[in-house]
């Protein structure tokens, strides 16, 4: 068991943007209206954000995790999310023996 | 209307319908808290800096994230960008739910500290038939922090016993779950456009440049691509 400086460092540094983001809808409220291609880009920010973080493990790691993302990407709209990760989980595994 | 201590009144039944709505969501975490637990631990994080990270940050989505890209030593800076751009979103949930909760200002200032996607959305719920209480709103917000907190420290645990995630897949588990995640946000054009270009460009920067900038490289170029897909004209 031990704490490394840096790493909490890290942890502060995102717990306190965190909470910053969580309070900070209470300043807006009724002042923050987004309209039109505005409101699209800011909705646009948690799938473009979650994407960005999968893309390279889904896509150029190798044929396996790329076809496994697609058929996890096919589950994800026909079931609950934890369906969702169990076939993404078995197909991977599945793929990487056969491939 | 207002009753004389209508909190006091009501404070058990609100605790209850609080536990009775978030009790699903509960049981549907406690696996994916003990995965982000193991694949932390894979990654060089001991099950003390688990347990502290999921306790004070408690956000899945950028816990999941700063691990997929964790390195040593911690690049602070670009895990504090990443969380932020991550977790905007709580500004519009917080600004729209505010006016919803029957709560004084202080009292909003530090259960906020508990918003999630998941409270968020029973609350904004609950909020078309009655005023969502602090009692109800907090019940949620601790019941799942707890239950967040404990099973990724115990999956920091019990990972470091699994040895290489890889061997069964669930080293694969984030990149489903974030899949997951991204269908929740529906098939709209825009989406779809947002979602192929920061696919695109977060896997070229990640082979041409490296990690960790196709994080926000990828995210920026699909945030602005939603801009331009967009029609120009705000819909009703």
């Amino acid at each position: 068991m031990s704490l490394d400086m840096t790493t909490l460092l890290a942890i502060i540094a995102m717990a306190v943007v965190t909470y910053f983001t969580r309070i900070a809808g209470l300043f807006v409220a009724d002042r923050l209206v987004l309209t039109g291609r505005a409101k699209a880009a800011f909705d646009a920010i948690p799938p473009a954000v979650l994407v960005a973080v999968i893309a390279p493990t889904a896509l150029t790691t190798g044929w396996a995790e790329a076809i496994a993302a697609g058929i996890t990407a096919v589950a994800a709209f026909r079931l609950p999310l934890l369906g969702t990760v169990a076939v993404g989980v078995i197909a991977v595994v599945v793929l990487r023996n056969l491939i | 209307m207002e009753r004389a201590n209508p909190f006091a009144i009501d404070y058990r039944r609100e605790v209850r319908a609080g536990l009775r709505d978030i009790a699903p969501i509960v049981v549907a975490a406690v696996p994916i808290s003990l995965l982000f637990g193991a694949v932390a631990a894979a990654k060089g994080l001991t099950p003390l800096e688990v347990t502290v990270m999921s306790a004070l940050v408690f956000a899945g989505g950028a816990q999941f994230a700063a691990i997929e890209t964790w390195i040593h030593p911690a690049p602070i800076l670009t895990l504090a960008f990443a969380t932020l751009l991550i977790n905007a979103r709580h500004v519009l949930m917080g600004a729209s739910l505010s006016p919803k909760v029957r709560m004084s200002r202080i009292q909003k200032f530090l259960s906020f500290f508990f918003l999630t996607d998941e409270a968020w959305a029973l609350s904004e719920r609950r909020a078309l038939e009655r005023p969502v209480t602090g009692a109800y709103w907090t019940a949620m917000g601790v019941v799942l922090w707890a239950n967040w907190t404990l099973f990724s420290g115990l999956g920091a645990i019990l990972g470091s016993f699994l040895g290489d995630p890889e061997r069964i897949g669930a080293d694969f588990a984030f990149t489903a779950l974030f899949i997951g995640l991204v269908a929740g946000f529906g098939r709209s054009r825009v989406t779809l456009v947002t979602v192929a270009v920061s696919a695109a460009v977060a896997a070229l920067v990640h082979h041409f440049i490296g990690a960790p900038w196709h994080v926000a490289s990828g995210a920026l170029a699909g945030i602005a691509a939603a801009y331009f897909a967009a029609p120009k004209e705000a819909r009703p």
